[in-house]
């Protein structure tokens, strides 16, 4: 289940040459905001079953390359393939044409998106939320997908709670909501954006727990995080941010303990730094 | 204000004095004697014929001016709502044309006095004497006289409901434009269409925002429709005005109109106050199927 893959040679990935192909595969991508370069040609492969954590600091670009890879932010160049497809763009008639609205919605039911904000439907109860994608984007029975909600909502331990208004909840629980309403489309992958940072510190566990549990079950994970233990502990692939580049990527354990650049080590010694002060 | 009694040095409970507001009881008085000697004016003055008032209070003409005046503010109300809709959505549009268009009639609208727009609806035939409606090249289609079709009736109706949209596209856009962009981009992750998006998510919740000052505009429409004297529309005022023309009781006839006004006014801010009730706070909720009424039914005892 971890196909070796090595960043600092794109396309020098053995999960391709045993034929499985990545799940994400980026090579050189690039992003800007008007004149402001975001990411600065970042190479990058996920294969299926693996969980991949994007650590850096904030402004390095790992959050704009995850939306990117639902297409919620434009490639602006380079390559970026995720689930077999060029993200915006068909391959027809020798040339690339920019999907319609209608073909970004389609490529997006197959990938769930979990944000840090969790972005619940406010007017919605818990359930609702849940039930909402299978009904409005799947076309599925509004009694069938109520029900099997109910089962996303147990799993994530609120079934207690599915009539609630999001506001009604705690954060901890919103995002494990959002994480139930992303599984509700029975997604080949998930993309986490910094899901524990707008909680309290002691609600942060009970999200980790429920994507541990997903990770377990070999949900294909990629996962933007400042939670160093969660990468090394749930984490097969640790890559490094800074720049809009890749700064180093690896195994977690190894990563964490023996740093190749400076860059990253300063990274590391801050965070923990950080981890100190909270828990002395 | 305190009543109750403070133990004192001496041990025992001492009351409490009340205070006696001098200015507020003075300025009370000049108020009412003001208000009140304005209005004994109005009701002894002797060219004033009560009578008369009681008499076109239930007038036939009166009473079907006043349905007309319902009929209007409603039609016009709804054609008003759809519109705004369809203006804020074309004014938030990314295709830079239809912002623009949507930009100019919202411009047009609000910027010409809606008299004058009354006006021009009501001699649409000067400009077309005829109402062509046809399949272009053939000669397959309908024509109507446009003095026939424009009546005052129809004119106060476009007139008002099309003046009314320009002022509804800004309110509509506002309430989209305050739903948290957060709620979009997780639309779009779940794989919704950008119209899904807008119609599923963005718009029930942008409701909240649009309904309390939807029922100002229709209050505010009521008496908007009085304007429809101008174009003859049969409403209240027309009605009240051809009564006072003949008879010359101006007076009687205006106070006869005022009281229904403030009759309909005070319906419509009774239902306003519903309506926000069930709408102004997050009792919103989506049912699928069933059309918009099902959609936004208040939650059942939840």
């Amino acid at each position: 289940m971890n196909p070796g893959v090595e960043s600092a040679e794109p396309g020098g990935q053995s999960g391709a040459a045993s034929g499985i192909e990545p799940v994400v595969r980026a090579s050189g991508v690039r992003m800007s905001y008007g004149d402001v370069q975001v990411l600065n040609g970042v190479d990058f492969a996920v294969a299926p079953g693996e969980v991949s954590c994007l650590i850096g600091p904030s402004g390095s670009g790992k959050s704009t390359f995850l939306r990117c890879m639902n297409g919620l932010e434009p490639v602006l160049g380079g390559s970026l393939r995720v689930l077999g497809e060029e993200v915006g763009h068909t391959l027809r008639d020798g040339r690339y044409r920019p999907w319609t609205p209608k073909e970004f919605a389609a490529f997006r039911r197959n990938i769930g998106m979990v944000f840090q904000r969790f972005n619940l439907f406010a007017h919605h109860s818990a359930l609702e939320n849940v039930a909402c994608g299978p009904v409005h984007v799947l076309g599925a029975p509004a009694d069938r997908a109520r029900s099997l909600a109910m089962e996303h909502l147990e799993r994530v331990g609120l079934a207690a709670h599915a009539h609630k208004r999001p506001h009604q909840l705690s954060g901890g629980q919103q995002q494990r909501v959002a994480i139930a309403r992303a599984l509700a489309m029975n997604p080949e992958l998930m993309l986490f954006d910094e899901p524990t940072s707008a909680l309290d510190p002691e609600l942060v566990d009970e999200v980790l727990e429920v994507m541990k549990g997903l990770a377990a079950e070999g949900m294909t994970m990629v996962v933007v995080t400042h939670e160093i233990a969660f990468a090394r502990e749930v984490g097969d692939w640790l890559t490094f941010f800074a720049d809009g580049v890749v700064v180093e990527r690896g195994r977690p354990r190894e990563l964490l303990a023996n740093p190749a650049h400076e860059r990253t080590r300063a990274f590391l010694s801050s965070v923990r730094n950080q981890k100190e002060r909270q828990e002395p | 204000m305190r009543t109750e009694p403070i133990t004192g040095p001496s041990g025992t409970p001492v009351p409490v004095a009340r205070t006696l507001h001098w200015g507020r009881w003075l300025s009370a008085a000049v108020a009412l004697v003001i208000a009140g000697w304005l209005v004994y004016l109005v009701v002894v003055n002797p060219r004033l014929d009560w009578g008369k008032v009681a008499e076109y209070l239930f007038n036939e003409r009166i009473l079907s001016g006043v349905w007309v005046t319902i009929e209007i503010s409603v039609l016009a109300t709804a054609l008003g709502l759809v519109l705004g809709v369809l203006v804020a959505v074309m004014r938030l549009a990314h295709n830079p044309v239809l912002s623009a268009l949507a930009s100019g009639y919202i411009w047009f609208f609000r910027g010409t006095p809606v008299l004058v727009q009354l006006i021009f609806w009501y001699n649409l035939a000067f400009l077309f004497p005829e109402l062509v409606l046809k399949i272009p090249f053939t000669m397959i289609g309908l024509k109507w006289d446009t003095n026939q079709v424009m009546t005052g009736f129809t004119s106060a109706m476009l007139g008002l409901g099309l003046n009314l949209a320009a002022y509804f596209a800004e309110t509509v856009r506002a309430g989209i434009q305050a739903v948290d962009h957060g709620q979009t981009e997780a639309a779009y992750a779940l794989g919704m269409t950008p119209a899904k998006r807008m119609r599923v998510i963005v718009l029930p919740q942008a409701l909240r925002i649009i309904i309390p000052p939807t029922g100002n505009e229709f209050i505010s429409m009521l008496k908007t429709t009085s304007l429809v004297y101008v174009v003859a529309g049969h409403d209240l005022m027309t009605n009240a005005s051809q009564i006072y023309k003949a008879n010359n009781r101006i007076m009687e006839l205006l106070i006869v109109a005022s009281l229904w006004y403030m009759l309909m006014t005070a319906v419509a801010t009774f239902l306003q106050g519903r309506l926000e009730r069930r709408f102004g706070s997050d009792a919103v909720r989506l049912v699928r199927g069933g059309g918009l009424a099902a959609r936004i039914l208040p939650k059942a005892a939840a």
